[in-house]
């Protein structure tokens, strides 16, 4: 493996540092919010993670294309990346969610657009894998993964927007509290900071994994060229 | 003497010409797949049989007043449409593999997208075939009224994206280790607005709602159904090449 560039050994360490900050002024900087307490803190994380996942949903789609387009295998790489970190984000994200969803909603979970997509884009990203565990031809693999990320990339947007169709034409009282359930709340400048800094941080953080993924990806792939060429 | 009969009897379309024109290659895909399945019917007997055991089975998963089933009707038939559909997309691209059809109709001469709207029609047809024989006996089976000039018209476009969408993913599924298995697992997550807008437009027809509270769905089915065809039609050449 090549040996990490000084920069990547910066931002290591640069990005464990914005997370312990980020935690720090969600705990002790930020207010407590009126009526949720404790409750809200995880408000933060939980949108910076599902930010870091739509980073890597829209790295993956842009890849997939770039893939088609030139054939380059490298954008496969960067595709696998992007969509292992949206997966694992997303999922924290819901995790998160569902925290902060059972006091304040009543109910861990709701079919409600946003969440429903999420779940949507979670089994894509699953179908995904599982497509690229049947291939063994890394051309092949590369060409219908890429074919598979655009065709999920542009379902999401359609899904989400006819979930929302779905719900408003015929409301759906969810859980027991349906007004606080459209979720949003009033936030302070000091909340509002902390929250763009979490969002910052995350995104600090991506670049640090994406990166990371991509070196493993490019590994993998000399492995797989090697066991390729020992069968020959 | 009396000689054999022994001519041959297929219509000009299938004899290949150095350079078919295009809807001349659809038509000779669609017309092998209708005369293949009308010799040995073992496609479509399995779709419907499984579509009316799924109906069956919904039957006793779900048991209802006569007023809930009726609210429930969209939704079982949708259900059944896409396990059915599966099972006919599936056996459609599997055969073509496993007999070598498919690497014969690519050194042919014609555009590869030809191909895939040739196979997208014949999986139709299918789909359709099914779903005319689904509707009666659900009917009967459930003395519901299912004869809606708008349920008829959402369950074709609902099977043409389903169709659209399914045929590019079983090019895929089918090349694959994991096949069968394969294709449903691909194909739900993203055929999901087709399975609701077709739930809700069908809900709505039945329910005798006004045109103008249905409408909404079926723009969503005939925009999904645009989009896709058009781009598997796009991405289709990457499916397949060798």
């Amino acid at each position: 493996m090549k040996p990490q560039p000084m920069v990547l050994k910066v931002l290591n360490v640069v990005s464990v540092l914005l997370f312990l900050a980020a935690l720090g002024m969600v705990f002790l900087y930020a207010p407590l919010e009126a009526t949720m307490n404790y409750v809200q803190k995880i408000f933060y994380f939980h949108i910076a993670t599902a930010w870091v996942g739509m980073l890597g949903f829209i790295a993956a789609a842009v890849a997939g294309v770039l893939y088609l387009i030139k054939h380059d295998q490298k954008w496969d790489i960067v595709e696998l990346a992007a969509v292992e970190i949206s997966l694992v984000f997303f999922l924290i994200a819901i995790a998160a969610g569902s925290i902060w969803a059972r006091p304040t909603w009543g109910a861990y979970w709701t079919w409600e657009p946003r969440l429903t997509t999420a779940a949507i884009l979670e089994m894509i990203y699953i179908a995904y894998l599982l497509l690229r565990q049947g291939i063994d031809d890394p051309d092949r693999r590369a060409r219908f993964s890429a074919v598979y990320t655009l065709v999920g990339a542009i379902s999401v947007p359609i899904t989400f927007m006819s979930i929302r169709l779905f719900r408003t034409i015929h409301p759906v009282v969810i859980g027991t509290n349906s007004a606080a359930s459209q979720g949003s709340f009033d936030m302070t400048s000091k909340m509002l900071a902390t929250m763009f800094f979490a969002l910052f941080a995350f995104s600090v953080i991506f670049v640090n994994l994406f990166w990371h993924r991509i070196r493993l990806g490019q590994l993998a792939q000399q492995v797989e060229q090697l066991k390729l060429e020992e069968l020959q | 003497m009396n000689r054999p009969q022994t001519t041959d009897r297929r219509p000009s379309s299938v004899v290949r010409r150095p350079s078919s024109g295009f809807l001349k290659a659809i038509a000779a895909i669609v017309w092998k797949d209708l005369a293949a399945e009308l010799r040995s019917r073992e496609l479509l007997s399995a779709m419907l049989v499984f579509a009316l055991l799924v109906i069956l089975i919904f039957n006793f998963a779900l048991e209802l007043d006569p007023v809930t089933r009726r609210m429930a009707t969209p939704g079982i038939l949708w259900a059944t449409f896409a396990f059915a559909g599966t099972l006919g997309l599936n056996r459609s691209m599997a055969v073509e593999k496993d007999r070598g059809c498919l690497d014969g109709l690519l050194l042919a001469p014609v555009d590869r997208s030809a191909i895939y709207f040739g196979k997208t029609i014949s999986n139709l047809a299918f789909m359709l075939i099914v779903e005319v024989v689904v509707l009666p006996v659900y009917s009967v089976l459930y003395n519901t009224n299912l004869f809606n000039p708008g349920l008829i018209v959402v369950i074709l476009l609902g099977s043409v994206g389903y169709v659209a969408v399914g045929t590019l993913l079983s090019s895929m599924a089918v090349q694959t280790r994991t096949r069968d298995v394969l294709l449903p697992i691909l194909l739900f997550p993203v055929v999901i607005p087709i399975l609701i807008a077709a739930v809700k437009a069908s809900s709505g027809f039945l329910q005798g709602l006004s045109l103008t509270e249905v409408m909404p769905y079926i723009n969503l089915l005939i925009v999904y159904d645009v989009i896709f065809t058009a781009v598997a039609y796009m991405v289709f050449d990457y499916v397949v090449e060798e």
